[in-house]
């Protein structure tokens, strides 16, 4: 079956935009550009169905950039399975504290048991898609989680750093306490921003994560 | 080790470099000085290399005083810069004697002032970088009185002797800015971008380091709602659902929902930092 071939869009001088037919693509253009990037390539920004490709023109042409980013749609996006995050990384383990204040009216709204919500977000193997709304927080996907998860009405003024929650089809971690509207359902020790460590983003796109129980 | 302590402010005071370009993808914005340029020029002034942290001051009225003999420079915005109350200018190393204040004033023209010290502001580095990102709270916390700034060392470059072709003090009136394609220009009508590169603009008051708000004609949406928020960068013109149009700076979301239908060229940047709050901003194709 075929699918719309990425587009490249302009953005500014040192910048392409791709848009991809869905998320799908955009991890596995994104594993295929950042195996081996030219010299000149500044950056890969990953979104929901965007890529960012940043480049130092001097180095590095718009023209060349474009190049290699359609021979990469071309080896990297035939009309076959979607990226399966199989990057050689190990699984990050983030241990959860799963007493979030949303749990249990989330899981009722779903119709499983708040124990079955939790085992089913321990069971599911994650990847970092893209980072968005703040310094390191990860937007998590994966296949066969089959949620999908309303927003607060009324997003929380203050979410404290450490919450683990849902939207959409996404879980995250709130890095740093900011306002938030997802659903709480647990809270995680992790250290998720360092500023002074190198990545600074515990979770950075293409990571792989499993949530664990932690025990009190 | 020198180091100067400020004595009062006026506008914002951040310590600022050209960024930490590069983590976008970490949700990271790449921030620094909005007029580069002028950051740049007031280093070579004082003999540092461009990039080093100076202090972008909006508006004026910053005091400082330093502990030792310490060469300084003020550019950008253009006013009065006075040391020990005698008038020095801007746009040219001077230099400020152990215990004198160095006072700048109201400025005439334009927005920002950066001042640069030799050695430059040895601030902790976060990220690669001393700038303050206002939006995410990273780098160094702003600068209000009282606070105590350390200069870093000397750089092994003299203070070069000619200065004085130096000044570019930033237009009154009128700025134009040039104009690239944006990603989703077919987001809204062809009058509207026609509007867009026509009109008469007016950087809004609300206007900060992460966006500058554009009062004028209402910018038709052809297609209405929100993207699925997609990677922006510097100098994206995003137009809302109500057709408001704002230009994206330093210290923008790394990604952003609304469509970026243009994009104001790195070289016009410089000149969009140094236009005030109901300034005339128009548009030409770069």
């Amino acid at each position: 079956m075929s699918r719309p071939e990425p587009r490249l869009l302009p953005s500014g001088r040192s910048a392409i935009l791709v848009e991809c037919d869905g998320l799908d693509d955009v991890l596995a253009l994104h594993d295929a550009l950042s195996a081996d990037p030219p010299d000149g390539v500044v950056e890969l920004v990953p979104a929901a169905r965007t890529l960012l490709v940043a480049v130092d023109p001097d180095r590095f042409p718009l023209e060349s950039a474009a190049s290699w980013i359609r021979r990469a749609v071309r080896d990297a996006l035939p009309a076959v399975a979607p990226a399966t995050g199989e990057t050689p990384s190990d699984d990050l383990v983030i241990e959860v504290d799963y007493r979030g204040e949303d749990l249990a009216d989330l899981a009722d709204h779903l119709g499983v048991s708040p124990g079955d919500l939790v085992a089913r977000h321990v069971a599911t193997r994650w990847r970092v898609a893209f980072i968005g709304f703040a310094p390191g927080f990860g937007y998590l996907v994966a296949d066969d989680w089959p949620f999908d998860v309303p927003r607060l009405d009324v997003a929380r003024t203050r979410v404290p750093p450490g919450a683990v929650g849902l939207a959409g089809a996404f879980s995250g971690a709130y890095p740093r306490e900011s306002p938030g509207g997802w659903r709480l359902i647990g809270r995680t020790d992790a250290a998720l921003w360092d500023p002074h460590a190198d990545p600074p983003a515990l979770l950075v796109p293409g990571r792989v994560v499993r949530f664990r129980e932690a025990r009190a | 080790m020198t180091s100067l302590r400020v004595e009062a402010t006026g506008g914002l005071v951040l310590v600022q470099d050209l960024g930490r370009p590069g983590h976008a993808h970490l949700g990271v914005a790449p921030s620094g000085a909005l007029d580069r340029g002028a950051l740049a020029l007031a280093n070579r002034l004082v003999g540092n290399p461009d990039g080093v942290a100076g202090l972008e001051v909006v508006l004026g009225g910053l005091r400082f005083a330093p502990d030792r003999d310490l060469w300084f420079s003020v550019t950008g915005a253009w006013g009065s810069v006075r040391v020990a109350g005698r008038e020095v200018g801007p746009y040219r190393a001077a230099r400020v004697r152990a215990g004198e204040s160095v006072e700048i004033g109201t400025a005439e023209r334009g927005l920002r002032y950066l001042v640069a010290v030799r050695g430059g502001i040895d601030e902790p580095v976060v990220l690669g970088s001393r700038s303050r990102d206002t939006l995410a709270g990273i780098g160094p916390e702003p600068v209000g009185a009282g606070r105590v700034l350390a200069v870093g060392r000397e750089p092994a470059a003299s203070v070069p002797l000619l200065d004085d072709d130096a000044a570019y003090p930033p237009p009154v009136g009128s700025v134009t800015l040039g104009l690239l394609p944006g990603p989703r220009a077919d987001w809204v009508t062809d009058a509207a971008l026609a509007a867009l590169h026509e009109s008469r603009w007016r950087v809004s008051a609300s206007a900060d380091r992460v966006g500058a708000r554009l009062e004028g004609p209402s910018l038709e949406r052809r297609v209405p709602g929100e993207l699925v928020s997609e990677p922006t960068v510097a100098g994206s013109i995003q137009v809302t659902g109500a057709g408001v149009p704002t230009v994206l700076l330093a210290d923008r979301p790394v990604t952003g929902g609304y469509p970026v239908v243009a994009i104001v060229e790195p070289g016009s940047l410089d000149l969009l930092a140094q236009v005030r709050p109901g300034q005339e901003v128009r548009f030409r194709h770069a």
